[in-house]
């Protein structure tokens, strides 16, 4: 089984207190610290799982900057085989269309039976899985918790629904299958799995590698297009309870108690 | 003139509540814009959906094919784009159905793409402007899509205020026979049902729930001293479960259980849409958080900044000194 996962470096959203930039119209980036999406990390735990038990080649590849190389090189060291690095001026500014695109060129250098996604990224869209899909002609299933891979020309796959219900789907390959958390157990990465790929080769590919027309993609190719950040007024919020941690217990019982909370 | 179209996700003959959403979002994109109403399905089920959405909508287009007795994804992708005209707005709810449909159908039309609105702002020119959120409900960001050549929008369930009543008379087209050629690569085989768990979270008036701020497998036991005080029961977010710290049965949110306590305890729990998309009956939720900016603090009710591991421990004193 050839295996390409797509993956993405994001703010982690539990390491980070987001901030506005002083003109307010972008996160204040300086300290953030990143690591690659979740749901990414579950992708690739799943590919390494088929591929140790069917034969075969995990490849990781991301659409980014120089930086995003430390997210190929992480899922590398958890076991992935090869790593692309996606990446030219022009493609900054890309809506999911743009990102899509530029997987699509990745995906038609190569010869994948499956293409994996995370269900969604740090922009809650879960859109790129389902765009790659349709742009090259394959099926796609979301949100899949599940993957029977024992079969040749189609595996059974999960779709986690709601309520917990799963949805059972049989599907041909290739396809493209959004990976939803909980699928499997991402394996641990220590510093020595990191050392042990520090030095290996992440090519690295823009436009005309891809044979992509840079107006195509990036902001200019971009029909849809964040302006700016901002939090908003939600009205009164939570009434906060300040003081000693001993005078917010205090106060906390008290209000538990009218509430039919004690 | 813009042209709305907006999908019906429904089960066992009745239509989920986005239904009557979708009206205050097609009257935010534009109040002057005809709004019509796309049911899929089969049989008795869709003609019961079928009747029940012309009294909200006064039109509603029908497409009845054996294939679409369940809604597989990529069957309805290829219905919708024989039937929807290339320039208009589709929405459908950003839910499981809608996220395994609707990125695809944006390619096939060829139009602009938006996920998970929560707010719209309107058209001006071609230019439409919304709002939604990005890290996890963290912040919030205004986005504009170019609609020249149409839209697929997703729209995050109870974001829109519910249409109430309604005698719209509407009129039924039947579009079964432009559906084309319905054939896919993807079968749908059969929903399993989720497991029943030793403990029914939803039974319980009090939830200590617990997050991925809780940190480790052994600090459960924490919680469970706190919910033992409180004769509560200790119920949790998804990454708690994806951690197999807990079973299923005690995940709430859209793809867990959906609970209606009297009171809620967040604890360590930022609150994104999905975790609180199962926090129903309008509960006093106590969200405690080490972040004062978590988003968890928009919607609780009472808020206190602090880490759990060393609150939830003095609280549970206190509380069995009483
Ligand atoms: C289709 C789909 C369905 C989903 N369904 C569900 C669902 O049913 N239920 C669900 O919960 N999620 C669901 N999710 C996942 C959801 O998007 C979030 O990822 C999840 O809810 C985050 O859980 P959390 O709040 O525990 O973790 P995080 O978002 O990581 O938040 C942890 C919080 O704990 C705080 N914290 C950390 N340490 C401490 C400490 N020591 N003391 C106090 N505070 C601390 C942090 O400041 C942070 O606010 C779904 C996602 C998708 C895509
Ligand atoms: N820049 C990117 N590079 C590679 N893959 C991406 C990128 N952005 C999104 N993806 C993939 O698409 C999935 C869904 O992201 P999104 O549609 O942005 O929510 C992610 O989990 C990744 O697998």
């Amino acid at each position: 089984m050839e295996i390409l996962v797509c993956v993405k470096r994001v703010p982690d959203t539990a390491e980070n207190e987001f901030e506005l930039n002083s003109a307010g119209n972008d996160l204040d980036r300086d300290d953030l610290v990143y690591s690659v999406n979740e749901w990414d990390n579950y992708a690739v735990e799943e590919a390494i799982q088929i591929v140790d038990k069917v034969g075969g080649n995990v490849t990781v590849v991301t659409v980014g900057d120089d930086e995003s190389e430390e997210v190929l090189r992480r899922e590398m060291a958890m076991g992935a085989n090869d790593g692309v690095l996606l990446c030219d001026d022009a493609f900054e500014g890309s809506d999911g269309k743009g990102i899509a695109a530029l997987l699509k060129a990745e995906v038609e250098k190569g010869n994948y039976d499956l293409i994996f996604t995370g269900a969604q990224a740090d922009e809650g869209a879960g859109q790129v899985g389902g765009m790659l899909a349709a742009m090259l002609d394959l099926p796609y299933a979301s949100l899949v918790n599940k993957i029977d891979a024992s079969d040749g020309g189609t595996i059974t796959v999960g779709r986690e629904i709601e309520g917990g219900n799963q949805e059972m789907n049989e599907i041909e390959l290739p396809c493209v299958i959004s990976i939803q958390t909980g699928i499997n157990e991402p394996r641990y990465v220590g510093i020595r799995g990191i050392r042990k790929v520090a030095k290996v080769e992440i090519p690295v590919k823009g436009a005309s590698d891809l044979g992509i027309d840079g107006g195509s993609v990036g902001d200019a190719g971009a029909k849809t297009k964040r302006v700016d950040y901002f939090v908003p007024d939600l009205g009164d919020g939570a009434e906060m309870l300040e003081g000693s941690t001993e005078e917010i217990i205090e106060q906390l019982i008290e209000k538990l108690k009218a509430k039919g909370g004690l | 003139m813009t042209q709305i179209f907006a999908y019906i996700p429904h089960q066992n003959g009745v239509a989920e509540d986005i239904a009557m959403e979708y009206p205050a979002a097609a009257q935010k994109i534009d109040a002057s814009a005809s709004l019509t109403a796309i049911v899929t399905g089969s049989g008795a089920d869709l003609d019961a959906v079928v009747n029940e959405m012309t009294s909200i909508y006064s039109e509603v287009i029908k497409i009845d094919n054996a294939d679409l007795a369940y809604p597989n994804a990529e069957v309805v992708r290829k219905a919708l784009v024989n039937i929807i005209p290339g320039d208009a707005v589709f929405l459908t709810a950003h839910n499981t159905l809608g996220m395994d449909m609707a990125p695809g159908l944006s390619v096939k039309m060829d139009s602009a793409y938006a996920a998970d609105i929560v707010d719209i702002e309107g058209i001006e020119g071609s230019t439409l402007k919304m709002i939604r959120q990005e890290l996890g409900g963290a912040v919030s960001t205004h986005v504009e899509s170019d609609i020249s050549n149409g839209a697929v929008l997703t729209i995050r369930p109870g974001s829109f205020a519910p249409v109430e009543g309604g005698s719209a008379g509407g009129s039924i087209t039947d579009k079964s026979s432009d559906a084309g050629d319905l054939s896919v690569k993807r079968k749908f085989l059969e929903i399993v049902e989720a497991e029943v768990g030793d403990v029914d979270i939803t039974k319980s008036d009090v939830l200590v729930s617990i997050g991925r701020g809780i940190e480790d497998e052994e600090n459960i036991e924490i919680a469970q001293e706190l919910a033992e005080a409180m004769g509560a029961v200790v119920s949790c977010s998804r990454p708690i479960v994806d951690a197999k710290w807990l079973e299923k049965s005690r995940q709430v949110g859209t793809s867990g259980q959906t609970v209606k306590p009297k009171v809620y305890m967040a604890m360590g729990i930022s609150g994104s849409f999905q975790h609180l998309g199962g926090v129903k009956g309008n509960p006093f939720i106590v969200a405690v958080n080490k972040n004062p900016k978590a988003p968890i603090f928009q919607v609780a009710d009472v808020g206190i900044v602090e880490d759990i591991l060393d609150f939830m421990p003095e609280l549970t004193e206190s509380i069995q000194d009483l």
